[in-house]
């Protein structure tokens, strides 16, 4: 038995989110007596950071902190319709949405602040702190909250803003199928580098290099968080994971957490991450988004590692012990590539 | 069928029950204490979502007879916190972003604690195999692993 130590390497280019009805999601925006915003959305938070990442985009916007904005999400009942937390779309498109949505807020907050403060609202800047003073005179200043009362129950405004983004629809081109689903895409590059056994076949991970194109990164751990956790999610998908049965009897598909099978805490391996920030011209704050592609380029990695490992290629997933078996057989031995 | 009464402690409070025979200990837990903490998650001993101490014993409450736990003491992810603080698993898991969906916390949380209640600092090692018997789907492990390790010593692995 020897184990074949194997390197392989995949690039990606990826769309952030789809052609589907244009691709639409709406934010709304309103602030509280109190001086604090809420920003509604239907759009899901499944882990991955959508409130956060909303959250810091509208306090920016506003020119608030980001302690005084709360997200109320996940109800389609009281927030504007979302396309959905799907085709890495989210920081991208609701995003831009909230973006919108609160510069329209910020828009009247500071015509509300004008009024009390006797000024020009083009005069009129944000510290970033809660308050809203005159350009050039921090002392002639109110705070958020202020303003937000004296809108409530002096001026009978609504400090609120709307917002949507839509990137139209893309018509599919009946002679050559061309489209334009995206408006922006992101990148990545991923070395993976693994261990195969000839005499089971099994394939361990060594470790993972990988640099990800992904616009501005708003929030770096998150970014992080979910490259990290993604990763796993690639090699699960290229190692493990299947709901088909791996024999010809149905009888033998998996039926639960015990026997379908996914690599364990024992399984991780190194991974090391690099992130580059070009932001997108159409992205909130330049960003594009980690999402799905931060599983996908380890797929094909893992494929042509193995192939470097022993010379067998595979390609249908996942690439159980058993498949790299029978290939290895099949070509009477393991047959190392040369490593680069 | 007759209903059993059943005295156990609960996160060092005594409680006081009446539940059906062959009610598992999660089912007693979650609908007749309220302590909605540990997770439902395949109810057949699969994933660890739902894992408690019983007398500081790691176990699968989806897996454990309620009626086996007369008497004992129950701790669970609601009685981690130290009053208004949250414990110092806790806070690492925060600190290393070990938690994403968060279906797997609680019962990643009482993994850790029970190793750590028993080994104050384990090796990279020890964490992994105290946590193999809990499914995270989102977090990769990695960071999982870390934020047990920080917790232990204030040392966050390479």
């Amino acid at each position: 038995m020897t184990r074949h130590r194997g390197r392989g390497i995949a690039s990606i280019n990826y769309p952030i989110g789809m052609n589907l009805g244009g691709d639409p999601s709406q934010a709304l925006v309103h602030s509280n007596p109190s001086g604090k915003f809420t920003v509604a959305l239907s759009s899901i938070d499944l882990g991955q950071g959508m409130k956060s990442v909303t959250r810091q985009i509208c306090a920016e916007t506003l020119g608030v902190p980001v302690e005084d904005v709360y997200v109320d999400t996940a109800d389609s009942d009281t927030g504007p319709h979302c396309m959905g937390s799907f085709a890495s779309r989210g920081t991208h498109r609701v995003g831009n949405a909230v973006m919108a949505a609160a510069r329209e807020a910020r828009g009247v907050m500071m015509e509300a602040a004008a009024e009390e403060l006797e000024v020009n609202a083009a005069d009129l800047d944000t510290d970033g702190r809660g308050n809203i003073h005159v350009k050039g005179a921090p002392h002639r200043s109110i705070s958020t909250k202020d303003v937000a009362i004296a809108a409530q129950f002096k001026q009978g405004k609504t400090i609120s803003g709307r917002g949507i983004f839509l990137v139209p629809l893309s018509e599919v081109n009946p002679e050559t199928g061309e489209m334009s689903p995206a408006t922006c895409y992101a990148h990545a590059c991923l070395v993976a580098e693994v261990d195969v056994d000839d005499e089971t076949g099994e394939v361990a991970m060594v470790r993972m290099d990988s640099a990800y194109e992904l616009g501005r990164a708003l929030n770096p751990r998150l970014v992080e968080q979910q490259l990290v956790g993604g990763a796993w999610m690639g090699v699960s998908h290229a190692l493990y994971e299947t709901p088909e049965p791996y024999y010809p009897e149905p009888v033998h598909c998996p039926r639960d957490f015990v026997e379908y099978l996914m690599p364990g805490p024992g399984d991780v391996c190194p991974h090391d991450i690099a992130v580059l920030e070009r932001p997108a011209p159409d992205g909130p704050f330049g960003a594009k988004g980690p999402g799905e592609m931060c599983a996908n380029p380890v797929l094909p990695a893992v494929a042509n590692a193995i192939f470097n490992a022993v010379g067998v290629r595979i390609d249908d997933l996942p690439i159980t012990p058993e498949k790299v078996l029978r290939a290895i057989k099949a070509q009477g031995g393991a047959r190392p590539q040369a490593r680069r | 069928m007759s209903k059993i009464p059943l005295q156990f402690r609960h996160n060092g409070r005594e409680v006081a029950i009446f539940v059906d025979g062959g009610t598992n200990l999660l089912v007693a837990l979650r609908e007749l204490i309220g302590d909605m903490t540990p997770k439902f998650g395949c109810g057949q001993g699969g994933c660890g979502t739902c894992s408690v101490l019983i007398d500081g014993e790691l176990h699968l409450s989806c897996l454990t007879l309620a009626e086996t736990v007369a008497g004992r003491s129950i701790e669970t992810l609601d009685g981690m916190k130290q009053g208004p603080n949250l414990h110092p698993l806790q806070r690492a898991f925060a600190d290393n972003f070990a938690a994403q969906c968060g279906y797997c916390t609680p019962g990643m949380l009482m993994a850790a604690k029970a190793l750590l209640d028993r080994n104050p600092s384990p090796s990279r090692d020890e964490v992994i195999e105290a946590i193999s018997g809990n499914i995270c789907r989102c977090t990769g492990y990695e960071p999982i692993i870390n934020a047990i390790l920080a917790a232990a010593g204030g040392r966050i692995s390479a």
